[in-house]
């Protein structure tokens, strides 16, 4: 009983054990020259996992366009960063954690956003506006209120906590989700561009330093299970979810911010998936250095930990800093202020290996760069999604109630008010926020300047599974097309690909094709990806959730007052539709919740068109000629209208024109590259689209108490409002 | 006027109400740590919002432990004008600054959103900007705002007209009476739940705080 775990003979149930196959583990071999311990082969296990290498994925992430003037840093650093103006910077990125939060709902979603917001703050930056992505099961699967109720305190609970306002996000519900819940998180902060801080390490012999919360067993092979499907016994796994303790991390932040203004660190990376393995080996990596660990000196919560165990765990709230060894004191000292541990638990070394030791004697030494860049890379067997046919007219035929439809579509569970969700976020903390969640995009102040960053999270998970390629483009389309809708410039995007297991050819080929339309629309649009996160096996059962590539874009404006929110700002304004409507209703909102259907293509986006609209868009609110504007997604024209309507409590009469479009499909088709704006000059409008090319009509005036559309319906806004607000906090409420 | 905000481990409201401060008197306040044992000559003493200690144990109640609380104290006694918002309101009420306590909402979840008020009393250095009777409609963002006391310090603190703020028809988590902020028996510490530095800038929402924020450079400067 005394053995040396790390003696452990290795034998091919260990190696299967830990997610490696016989390939990989033969490429272990090479790399080290003889047989690994048990904790080499951990160490090597977490780096390869799906997660940490992307290893199914990388070969087509090489695709995706990630420059642009305004890019300082694009993907592979801890978060993405951009230049906006004045010398500041935007830092952000997206992470899931998809399979803790289904497995334990608060600290999953909980410990997700923390890690997030230490990518950024590692980076240099105060993080300041938090965003989710989040899709849940069937509203009556029976997990779904538990799952709903835990991620949403969770993240909640971090956020509130850190003072860092959550200002947004989006939420679906589909059965395909019932075994596999997906919770992405996005986190953006600002720095100045002169103090931006990276993870290279430099500097043989520069101390190594150990930040933050202690290391205790928890979250042991998280990324490991983050790399595998579930089955029926996956909430055995619950000891593989970190607890998060976000009282620390905020203490951490100031810690590491108030050291980040002193010239004391070389490097720094904080401690995510694979923990204090992950962190030294990519900054002895990205350094060409090597790096000995003493692990006794690494702060435990536990006494008898492994070797193994340390290195593997994912205790949340660390970091790892390489410092200027002249400045150890300062840093000494403000940790100490901010009661945060410290300890020095290493040094930099010049034999460009990775070297642990403990109670005296090596019990692990490793070649960093084959550990790196020997990490398998897989070109899966793929399979392209077949197309649909197109949706025949009879089958998406019109309602016995225009109005009942409409009704069904705002309160349905994926157009009603996502309120009961948001007002458990301090959405205001920092007092910067200026927009809202349950507008089209959440503006924050940039503190102190005229500027505003504007922040969405987008993806259309029916279209992506109808057509991967259209639907990759939509999310990123739509994404832009929100940031606009505010009168922001869209920058630069994060991005979370969450899909099921690929080593089905199918699933790859859902993740090849987003990831192809992902591309064209972010070169196309100017708006590249910088950041980013991979998540697959998101399947139960061997049935896997919808592809989810969810996009989290940050745009600028300079000047915060030239701003637009949806809200139907007075009586006796024109209402205008910019942009081409053809009455596509295939894989529409109005097919699934009304005809209870999902059949056809989704609608098809065209990239030039969409630029061209929201660029004419974006001048009318900067020069005050569009008072309001809302872009046309879910649902439609007629879920728009309602949605500007409620958050103004003024109503509008509109007359549809006259069109071989059947009014349903005016009403609820899905046609992209459409926003609607009012405004006082509607010729002025008219003739500006006129000049672009862009299509414009003229629907009607603002005014009222009711929506009125000539011939189809008429609702009171209070009707809307109560039926937009009710569905979530009733089903909630249930049991 | 000579403000100072006390600064606690995992305050994170502390910068807003600075800004707040400093908009509404051309000056911005001292921030100072918690850890230290003494205050300068202040008129004013904000203890701010956040998760201090971050709510592990009960909120407030370890850093109304915290070595500056007996200068805070020591400030109050001697009639020095104390400003308690939200997680400042519950240290406040542990210091033995206000009487009562604040539990957690009665619907059990965190919330925040804008509340309709009715301003109680315009007798304070803090409300005098108001009209007695004033509503008002100011942000909470809390998780435990549900204030608690006996009948018979309520009788008391309604007797002497020391219920600053209550909810009007809008109690968003269950605090007795409506109240949303009160009043020392001098007058001179106000502790609240809602947030009136997220109320002091149009471009957030509003302008119902503001008054809070003029009235007290009025009377306190």
């Amino acid at each position: 009983m005394s053995t040396d775990p790390n003696e452990i003979e290795i034998t091919p149930e260990i190696i299967a054990e830990h997610g490696l196959t016989k390939g990989e583990y033969d490429r272990i071999l090479g790399a080290m020259g003889r047989t690994p311990n048990r904790t080499e082969l951990g160490i090597f296990s977490v780096m390869w996992s799906e997660h940490c290498s992307y290893k199914s994925s990388r070969v087509w992430l090489k695709t995706l366009p990630t420059e642009a003037p305004w890019v300082i840093c694009g993907p592979g650093e801890n978060a993405g960063i951009i230049d906006i103006g004045d010398g500041d910077a935007a830092i952000f990125k997206m992470e899931s954690h998809n399979h803790p939060s289904f497995i334990e709902p608060y600290q999953g979603a909980a410990t997700g956003v923390g890690g997030i917001m230490r990518d950024v703050f590692t980076m240099g930056a105060r993080p300041v506006a938090n965003m989710n992505a989040l899709r849940f099961g069937s509203p009556d699967h029976h997990k779904t209120r538990q799952l709903v109720n835990g991620v949403v305190a969770g993240i909640g609970g971090y956020g509130n906590c850190m003072g860092v306002p959550t200002v947004g996000g989006e939420v679906n519900f589909d059965p395909a989700y019932n075994g596999n819940i997906l919770v992405n998180a996005m986190c953006v902060g600002l720095a100045r561009t002169d103090r931006i801080f990276y993870s290279a390490a430099a500097g043989i012999g520069n101390p190594v330093v150990y930040v933050g919360s202690r290391t205790g067993r928890d979250g042991i092979h998280g990324a490991t299970m983050a790399s595998a499907e579930f089955d029926d016994q996956s909430e055995e796994k619950r000891p593989t979810v970190q607890v998060g303790d976000p009282f620390t991390e905020k203490l951490l932040l100031e810690a590491c911010l108030e050291l980040m203004a002193t010239d004391a660190i070389v490097a720094i990376q904080d401690m995510g998936a694979a923990g204090l393995t992950c962190s030294s080996v990519e900054m002895a990596d990205k350094g060409g250095v090597g790096l000995e660990l003493d692990l006794d000196k690494v702060p435990q919560r536990e006494t008898g930990m492994s070797a193994y165990e340390i290195m593997l765990s994912e205790s949340q709230e660390r970091m790892l800093m390489v410092l200027d060894p002249a400045r150890e004191d300062v840093a000494r000292q403000i940790f100490a202020k901010w009661g945060v541990e410290f300890a020095v638990v290493g040094h930099l070394t010049d034999t460009g290996r990775f070297t642990l030791k403990q109670g005296g004697k090596i019990v692990g030494d490793i070649p960093v760069r084959p550990l790196v860049d020997d990490a398998p890379s897989y070109e899966r067997p793929w399979e392209r999604t077949e197309p649909r046919v197109q949706l025949a007219e009879a089958d998406a035929p019109a309602p016995n109630d225009m109005g009942e439809a409409l009704l069904q579509l705002i309160g349905g569970f994926d157009g009603c008010s996502r309120r009961w969700i948001w007002e458990q976020y301090d959405h205001m903390v920092m007092a910067d926020t200026i927009a809202w969640p349950g507008g089209d995009a959440a503006l924050v102040r940039v503190h102190g300047t005229r500027k505003a960053l504007a922040i969405s999270t987008d993806v259309t998970p029916r279209y992506c599974f109808a057509d991967p390629v259209e639907g990759g483009r939509q999310a990123v389309a739509e994404c832009w097309r929100n940031i606009t809708a505010v009168g922001a410039t869209p920058l630069a995007v994060t991005d979370c690909l969450n899909f099921g297991n690929p080593e089905r050819p199918e699933i790859m080929g859902q993740l090849v094709g987003c990831i192809a339309g992902m591309g064209e629309a972010c070169t196309a649009l100017q708006f590249p990806v910088i950041s980013g996160n991979v998540s697959l096996y998101n399947e139960t059962n061997g049935v896997g959730i919808l592809p989810t590539p969810a996009i989290g874009g940050v745009g600028l404006l300079k000047d915060a007052d030239q701003r637009a929110g949806m809200a139907f700002t007075t009586e006796g304004e024109t209402i205008v539709l910019l942009g081409e409507t053809r009455g596509h209703l295939g894989q529409s909102l109005y097919l699934r919740d009304v005809l209870d259907r999902a059949e056809g293509p989704p609608p098809p986006v065209d990239l030039a068109r969409e630029r061209r609209t929201g660029d004419i868009v974006r001048g009318m609110i900067r020069s005050s000629l569009a008072t309001a504007c809302h872009d046309l997604a879910d649902g439609g024209l007629a879920v728009g209208l309602a949605e500007m309507a409620i958050a103004s409590g003024i109503g509008a009469t509109i007359d549809l024109p006259q069109s071989e479009i059947a009014p349903h499909a005016f009403l609820f088709g899905e046609d992209q590259a459409r926003y609607l704006v009012t405004t006082t000059q509607p010729e002025v409008i008219l003739s500006m689209a006129d000049a672009s090319g862009v299509p414009a009509t003229v629907l009607g005036q603002t005014g009222g108490t009711e929506l009125t559309v000539n011939g189809s319906l008429t609702i009171s806004v209070a009707t809307l409002k109560d039926r937009h607000e009710r569905t979530l906090p009733e089903h909630m409420a249930g049991s | 006027m000579k403000a100072a905000v006390i600064v606690f481990p995992g305050s994170n409201c502390d910068r807003d109400v600075a800004v707040a401060l400093h908009q509404a008197s051309g000056t911005a306040p001292a921030m100072i740590w918690h850890g230290e044992s003494a205050l300068p000559d202040l008129d004013l003493v904000v203890l701010p919002g956040g998760f201090s200690y971050g709510d592990y144990l009960r909120v407030g109640a370890i850093a109304a432990l915290s070595p500056i609380m007996a200068a805070v104290r020591a400030h109050a006694e001697r009639g020095g004008a104390v400003f308690a918002v939200c997680n400042g309101f519950q240290m406040a009420c542990e210091a033995g600054l206000l009487p009562g306590a604040l539990m957690n909402n009665a619907a059990g979840k965190y919330v925040c959103r804008h509340v309709a008020m009715r301003v109680e009393t315009a007798d304070s250095p803090f409300t005098s900007g108001y009209a007695s009777g004033q509503r008002v409609s100011i942000p909470v963002a809390h998780h435990d705002g549900n204030y608690f006391a006996d009948d018979a310090t309520l009788d008391r603190l309604e007797g002497e007209g020391l219920v600053a703020f209550r909810y009007d028809n809008d109690n968003p988590n269950g605090s007795r009476r409506d109240i949303a902020g009160i009043l020392s028996a001098n007058r001179r510490v106000l502790g609240m739940m809602p947030h009136p530095e997220r109320a002091a800038d149009p471009a957030l929402g509003g302008m119902d705080g503001a008054a809070l924020f003029t009235s007290m450079v009025e009377t306190l400067s």
